[in-house]
């Protein structure tokens, strides 16, 4: 069976909830219109359909639109070699939906990292603290409106951060300018 | 003016206490013992925080972030080709696999992945198996040291010194190779590249043979490996793992069979699996792992279009003004070339909008990108799926019922690397 087929006999059974399967460089994304039931098509997907393998999850800020937050859930079969993504949307006010880990216990770290990078709560993870940054670091790097300098920051006794040289040299290209001087800011001064 | 501020950082030891504390309720007599960042068996800065119970462990917490930088949050504010060179920094023990995995994504992205030069292929096939010998002989050697088998150090090290040897023949440097290019390679093998190769494969197998005497059949090596932290198929799985550690476990994935790119359709190689999925098999795979990749390569000289040193000038990028840089004289000679170079230098790559996930058989693992696009020449989010990451967060699981003396022989046949895990 293709990743087709198998998004399809997902759709079959959760009808509405999920978007038509779209195929984009032959790999085949399904959205799922409401985040809370993502626990419940996880696991139809790995229990029924064969996706056994979590490859990854990872987040999505969209800065200025609602909802805000995508997360994007990357599913593997061993044995169908199929691949197949879910999205599904979170709006800001809540930031918070139902953990996988029940379905694949390697979905800890990812979540945590998440939490960490994003600030999405993901609830009945059972450790939900920060890991690539430090317990008791306030902000959330990955967030779009997060500047890429940094900000200053101190937890002490534990931590301190000033903001970072890289905003504003010469290898910083900014998305979506219209002339090299909007796209190459040789000075951005961080929001604080 | 420069202000000069004081911060008091507890180092990790006596942040332990607070540990302590927290688990003083839990039992009367256990321990708490912290081990790293700095660490020689860790490898690089993983911190893990074992509780014991005399010598043998009841609750491990492995705690990384140490090495964090932000790739993910730089990715987003440079072009796609700006980025080739942090990738070195992610795998820091094989960064020509590093820069092949990256620029595979976006050229998947781009639509492109099918139309590369035949020989381009080539190229990059012999540095991502370059890299895993590199990667392998170091992951080995290290394994031995930590657990006192020191010589296989000494002689992994002579020989891996000679990949770098090749890697600065081919790339200018040594360690951080920045070697690949969207589209193509950043420049053909020099001359006499592909016979020093060969030389290398040569001495290399009898290298590893050595190893293979030293280590195989050792009594010590076999006691404090075997039935070692033993990982069940369904436990590799349901954690993740990737590369060797999954293999190890007995699960027939590897991505370059399941998911061919490259020219590895084309080529013939043998998945090594372990049986028992403890610290042996997981050594044991790496060491035939290695004679694969020998295997691969020697197919690769055989096979290479244009053969070694290129006589019959096959191209080694894409001939997309687009998406490679033109050569450079004639961007000063010709309009059309000139305004290629223009564009691509200071907007990118004009990628579509989309979003791929791909993964690459890294050393490692599976090294990951996911990347979506809004169009234009930066990426709007890249995520990094790291193999060490995910291979790590089975410890907590792994090591609870193992000796002490054990951590470093399980950390060592994990065979992680920080700099990719903590990103």
């Amino acid at each position: 069976m293709t990743a087709l087929e198998f998004a399809n006999q997902l759709k079959a059974k959760f009808g509405d909830l999920l978007s038509e399967p779209a195929e984009f460089r032959g790999e085949i994304t399904i959205q799922l219109a409401d985040a809370e039931r993502i626990a419940e098509v996880c696991e139809f997907g790995r229990k029924e359909l064969g996706f056994d393998y979590l490859v990854d999850i990872s987040s999505l800020d969209n800065y200025g639109e609602d909802p805000r937050w995508t997360v994007v859930y990357h599913l593997r079969g061993l044995a169908n070699r199929c691949e197949l993504r879910i999205k599904t949307d979170v709006s800001e006010e809540k930031s918070e939906l139902p953990t996988v880990i029940g379905v694949w216990r390697t979905a800890n770290w990812h979540e945590r990292e998440i939490y960490d990078m994003m600030g999405i709560r993901f609830r009945g993870h059972p450790d939900l603290r920060r890991i690539l940054m430090w317990e008791g670091y306030p902000y959330f790097p990955l967030r779009k409106d997060f500047p890429l300098a940094g900000k200053p920051t101190q937890v002490p006794e534990v931590a301190f951060t000033k903001t970072a040289p890289l905003e504003g040299g010469p290898f910083v290209t900014a998305p979506g300018g219209k002339d090299a001087i909007e796209r190459e800011p040789r000075v951005r001064t961080p929001e604080v | 003016m420069a202000t000069v501020q004081e911060t008091e950082i507890r180092d990790p030891a006596a942040r332990a206490s607070d540990a302590v504390e927290e688990l003083r309720d839990m039992q009367g007599e256990k321990m708490v013992l912290n081990m790293g960042p700095s660490h020689p068996a860790t490898h690089g800065v993983l911190r893990i925080v074992l509780e014991l119970d005399g010598e043998l462990i009841t609750k491990a917490s492995p705690d990384v972030g140490y090495l964090h930088r932000g790739d993910e949050k730089i990715a987003e504010n440079m072009t796609y080709t700006q980025f080739i060179p942090y990738t070195d920094r992610l795998d820091y023990l094989a960064p020509l696999a590093n820069n092949v995995a990256y620029v595979l994504a976006v050229e998947k992205l781009l639509g492109i992945e099918k139309n590369l030069p035949p020989r381009c292929q080539y190229i990059r096939v012999i540095c991502a198996e370059l890299a895993r010998i590199s990667s392998h002989l170091l992951g080995v050697g290290c394994f031995g040291m930590d657990i006192g088998a020191l010589t296989v150090f000494l002689l992994t090290f002579t020989e891996r010194e000679k990949i770098y040897n090749l890697c600065e023949s081919l790339t200018g440097a040594r360690f951080t190779t920045n070697y690949t290019r969207i589209g193509g390679v950043s420049r053909d093998t020099p001359p006499g590249w592909c016979d020093a190769i060969r030389k290398f494969l040569n001495e290399v197998v009898v290298n590893i043979a050595e190893v293979e005497t030293l280590l195989t059949r050792n009594r010590i090596w076999v006691d404090r490996t075997r039935d070692v932290g033993v990982i069940s198929k369904a436990d590799a799985i349901d954690f993740g793992l990737s590369g060797p550690n999954l293999r190890g476990s007995g699960v027939d994935y590897d991505l370059r069979k399941a998911q061919p790119y490259l020219c590895y359709p084309d080529l013939q190689f043998d998945v090594p699996l372990g049986s028992v999925g403890d610290c042996y098999d997981r050594y044991l795979v790496r060491m035939e792992e290695m004679r694969q990749s020998v295997r691969i390569i020697h197919q690769c000289l055989d096979k290479i279009p244009g053969g070694f040193d290129n006589q019959t000038k096959e191209p080694v990028n894409v001939a997309d003004g687009k998406i490679v840089l033109p050569p450079k004289g004639k961007v000063l000679s010709s309009m059309e070339e000139l305004i290629h170079q223009f564009m691509l230098v200071t907007e990118g790559v004009n990628v579509p909008p989309g979003e791929i996930y791909f993964g690459h058989e890294n050393p490692k693992g599976e090294l990951g990108f996911y990347i979506h696009s809004r169009g234009g020449g930066t990426p709007y989010r890249m995520k990094i799926r790291s193999p060490s990451f995910v291979n790590l967060s089975i410890l907590s699981h792994l090591m609870p019922g193992h000796m002490m003396s054990d951590t470093t022989a399980i950390l060592g046949s994990f065979d992680f690397v920080m700099g990719e895990c903590d990103r």
